[in-house]
């Protein structure tokens, strides 16, 4: 492996899987037209060699340091709306036919002669993550020193820190996928993320506190120790912030959504329901409305992929179309979906580079990459004032989507009461509920202060975990559950 | 590149080797993973997929200081790469004076049979899959006219080997299955779209539920959901229905895990032996179960698993603990090292129950005037330093004893604490399909926020 894997990724994947499993350029070749047997649509191979290295600290050592080696070969055949997969972690050749024999049983009993058109990847592909040599990593001893760096910062931060725990994860993946339309090409996928999560412990009461980032990049590229002494200093505040947290109250009411990882909400109330599978199946809250309001004017939502050194960015998804940006609400109208392959193929629609799976052990879906919600143009400040009682949300922790349904939660860690268009008290954790299709027809007001997350987004889907980002600017939601334990006066109620 | 054969003579040879580059301690762990899926959608084959892969993981301690590694890469200079690795990271970690493998004298002294593996597991043919599958999709569309899709239903069979050998001469390994068959309908009326989820899980194929029975009952989930309301926000009494209620054990578990404790994350810090539900609670954590999911016969770290209980008469009673959270907290393994291959150390229950009471589903119901039933619950509002507690929520509404309407976009919250001691009623139907699983549990007054 040398450098030039970064500047010509496709031939030097290639010569990578060829080095380390003598599988050369022409063996993929026949295996890939045994695959297209009983005249299958569409066959591909991803192959994928990873590397997981972690390192944590707690109560000040760094007792656990860890790496994990994956390598194999995924095998899919597409026959009509059929999906045929194998894969093995031990490549040979032979298991590569013994593979994609499997994959290609769901070809056998073909309904229709006519073959599907299976769109194939087009637009140039990107360079959003040009690393300086392959596998880039510190050594260890470098990356003791930065955890020990954030401990010192935390605990410096104040006396009630009782506990810091600190970690970094480092994953460099090399891919090549290879299709029956007769094409291959690789990538080099580095990420990390740093960890800091913090327990304040004052008169008997304990609270945590956490922050975390990172993107596609190296360790040495966001580890400065100014960023890690304020990262570390923001996580204690969002610990000591709720130690003073005050029970949340119980029911609708209007509310104040910060900018950035707030964007969950957004992941969660529309961004699932608009990926194609669901919509090809009609199981979705948003089937059939393309083209109809599903949000205010003021609301413009994308799904983009090509942000250099992003979490959820990709130079091309897991199917080898390379990524784009996608409007998915255009000034509050629904204007698309994100695809797969199949999907696309079965619905007539274009690829968008939303093909992905968490490894060659999965099978893709179409999921998101980065969504977020363009600006608007008023002052953050003007928002917060405009509401009279309320919840102002700065962080969340995880969220879910019920997409037949559209209802959606998500759980905020770091909030407060808005009382007479002031920011008062912090309160405790909540989550908030509200239904998909509805939530953003009662958006009416967006700041002008987009942010993109801080890269610590994991998405879950039939138990297939891969990385995306959110954003958002400070936006206001009229009437939405908040799920406190105090329920207030009939009298407080609005609308 | 040849493959080594993964067994016991492999991780011994290892071990040996690790030695001789001057480490004290050490353990190896393989994992071997066979597996087939189908999905049937609209009576039609969706997916068809197949897996096979091996792991191997690798722990070393140099003195006090430790490492993993793992690879699923079985080259021999693939494996020469992971012993030179782990020798050099673990060299360079910190001196950790409770680190090091369990004391001999906690390892466990034979295998005890348990009845995991179906052999029918490998070689089950592909169409049996298909067919029951097809059959509880079936099921669940024939069930009312209203359900007009589906998500699909979906059946599995796994096989998969665990071989433990440490450097203390503990050398084990078992075999498990898996079966599993799920199904998804989606029913729509008035506008209204709700889908269902129903399924069965269990080591031996004849023990799954009957496919007609797992799609009658997805059916029936479905249907209930129809024509959902909102309520107004208030405190009442929840119920939560046996399908979810195992959610409760799994955070008291997550509370009571050595890692939550000796971190201080944990609102369940410093209470052992004191009361932290009501007299109803008994939750029993027992990894001996014949044919049980959640059974095996030793740890992660090869300490023999014994059933205990975690709390009793609403008393806690015991932790869950590896060999390392226990000298934190200066105790014994209690046989629950779940640390994955390498992974960092953690626990987890085995099979974790919340062991039934005299009640039967209706006669909880009924005992309620005006109150939740939950149903489904979604989110990850659980605050476990603090017990705080909120999520989403969707059911039915109870009054006068019985279940009035759908309801749906409300969340529930309290706090674990005063939830657990709030356990009014425990149910007699306990469905011991999940590892940790509880019957219907009525909790005597939560808040509901709606509209």
């Amino acid at each position: 492996m040398d450098k030039s894997l970064a500047d010509r990724p496709a031939f030097s994947a290639a010569a990578f899987f060829d080095e380390r499993f003598g599988v050369t350029a022409r063996d993929l070749d026949r295996v890939l037209g045994r695959a297209m047997a009983a005249r299958a649509d569409y066959a591909d191979l991803y192959f994928e060699y990873r590397t997981n290295d972690q390192v944590h600290l707690e109560e000040g050592l760094v007792k656990h340091a860890s790496v994990s080696t994956a390598n194999g070969v995924g095998a899919r055949v597409l026959s009509e709306d059929k999906t045929g997969y194998a894969f093995t972690d031990d490549v040979t050749i032979k298991n590569l036919d013994s593979a994609v024999r499997t994959a290609n049983v769901i070809a056998s009993d073909r309904g229709s002669d006519l073959p599907a058109r299976v769109p194939t990847p087009a637009g140039p592909r990107h360079d959003l993550y040009p690393v300086s040599g392959s596998f880039p990593d510190l050594p260890l001893e470098r990356k003791i020193a930065l955890l020990q760096d954030l401990d010192r910062f935390a605990r410096k931060a104040d006396p009630r820190v009782k506990g810091v725990f600190a970690s970094l994860l480092l994953e460099n993946k090399i891919v090549l996928i290879a299709s029956s339309q007769g094409w291959a090409l690789g990538d080099f996928q580095p990420l990390v993320r740093c960890n800091v999560r913090c327990i304040v412990e004052d008169g008997g009461k304990r609270q945590a506190g956490y922050f975390g980032w990172g993107g596609r990049m190296t360790l040495d590229d966001c580890t400065d120790a100014e960023r890690c002494e304020a990262h570390a200093r923001e996580a204690v505040r969002r610990a000591l912030v709720n130690l003073e947290a005050a029970a949340a109250p119980a029911g609708p009411m209007d509310v104040v959504l910060g900018p950035g990882w707030p964007g969950i909400l957004l992941h969660e109330a529309i961004g699932h329901g608009l990926e194609a599978d669901f919509n090809r199946r009609r199981t979705s809250a948003f089937s059939d409305r393309i083209g109809e309001r599903v949000a205010t004017e003021l609301c413009t939502v994308v799904d983009d992929g090509t942000i250099p050194w992003r979490r959820g960015s990709l130079n091309v998804d897991d199917e080898g179309t390379p990524t784009q940006r996608t409007v998915l609400i255009e000034n509050g109208i629904l204007r698309g979906y994100m695809h797969d392959r199949l999907n696309a193929s079965l619905l007539g629609m274009e690829l968008t580079g939303n093909g992905r799976r968490e490894s060659y052990a999965h099978v893709p879906m179409p999921r998101m990459t980065n969504t977020f919600m363009l600006a608007g143009n008023e002052d953050p400040q003007d928002i917060i004032r405009s509401v009279k009682d309320g919840l102002y949300a700065v962080s969340f922790g995880g969220g879910q989507v019920d997409i037949t349904s559209g209802k959606f939660v998500f759980s905020a860690n770091e909030a407060y009461r808005i009382e007479g268009g002031r920011v008062t008290h912090p309160v405790r954790d909540a989550t908030l509920i509200g239904n998909g299709p509805d939530v953003l027809t009662r958006v009416s007001r967006v700041g002008a202060d987009l942010a993109l997350d801080d890269g610590i987004g994991t998405c879950g889907k039939d138990g297939q975990g891969v990385p995306v980002g959110v954003g958002l600017p400070t936006i206001r939601v009229d009437q939405l559950v908040v799920g406190g334990t105090s329920v207030r006066g009939p009298g407080s109620f609005q609308g | 590149m040849e493959r080594l054969t993964p067994d016991r003579e492999l991780a011994a040879g290892l071990l040996a080797r690790a030695k001789e580059k001057g480490a004290s301690q050490g353990d190896v762990t393989v994992v071997e993973h066979e597996g087939v899926g189908v999905k049937v959608r609209l009576g039609k084959v969706e997916t068809v997929s197949q897996a096979h892969e091996t792991r191997l993981g690798l722990r070393l301690f140099f003195g006090r200081s430790s490492a993993a590694t793992s690879t699923s890469d079985l080259s021999r200079a693939s494996l020469d790469r992971l012993l030179d690795q782990t020798c050099a990271m673990a060299q360079a970690t910190a001196k950790d004076e409770f680190g090091g493998l369990p004391e001999p004298g906690e390892l466990a002294a034979e295998v005890p049979e348990l009845d995991l593996l179906d052999e029918e597991a490998r070689g089950l043919p592909v169409e049996q899959g298909i067919d029951a599958a097809r059959v509880a999709e079936e099921h669940a569309l024939q069930y009312d006219a209203r359900i007009t899709n589906s998500e699909g239903a979906e059946f599995g069979n796994s096989f998969n080997r665990v071989i433990h050998a440490n450097s203390e001469g503990f050398a084990g390994e078992y075999a498990t299955s898996a079966f599993h068959l799920s199904v998804a309908p989606v029913a729509t009326s008035n506008g209204s779209m709700e889908r269902a989820h129903w399924f069965s899980a269990a080591r031996r194929h004849d023990a799954l539920d009957a496919p007609e029975a797992v799609g009658r009952e997805a059916g029936r989930r479905v249907i209930r959901r129809l024509g959902a309301r909102k309520v107004r926000t208030r405190e009442v009494p929840v119920v939560f229905d046996a399908a979810i209620a195992g959610t409760l054990v799994r955070h008291l578990a997550q509370a009571v895990s050595g890692y939550a404790l000796y971190q201080r994350a944990s609102f369940l810090c410093d209470r052992l032996g004191q009361r932290v539900a009501s007299d109803l609670v008994r939750i029993v954590d027992d990894g001996t179960i014949p044919a049980a999911l959640g059974s095996r016969p030793f740890d992660s770290e090869g300490v023999g698993v014994r059933p205990k209980d975690v709390v009793g008469a609403g008393v806690l009673k015991s932790y869950l603990l590896d060999a390392y959270s226990a000298r934190k907290l200066g105790a014994k393994s209690t046989g629950n090292a779940s640390r994955g291959v390498g992974r960092a150390s953690g626990v987890s229950p085995m099979n974790l129950y919340l062991i039934p009471g005299e009640d039967s589903p209706g006669d909880i119901v009924g005992s309620v005037e005006d109150g939740f039933y939950v149903t489904e619950l979604m989110g990850f509002g659980v605050n476990l330093v603090t017990g705080d507690y909120s999520r989403g929520a969707s059911g039915l509404w109870i009054e006068k004893g019985e279940l009035a309407y759908p309801v749906a976009e409300l969340t529930i919250a309290g706090n674990l604490n005063d939830m657990l001691n709030q356990v009014e009623m425990v149910g007699n139907d306990l469905r011991p399909q999940s590892p940790v699983a509880a019957p219907t549990v009525k909790i005597s007054r939560m808040t509901v926020a709606g509209e």
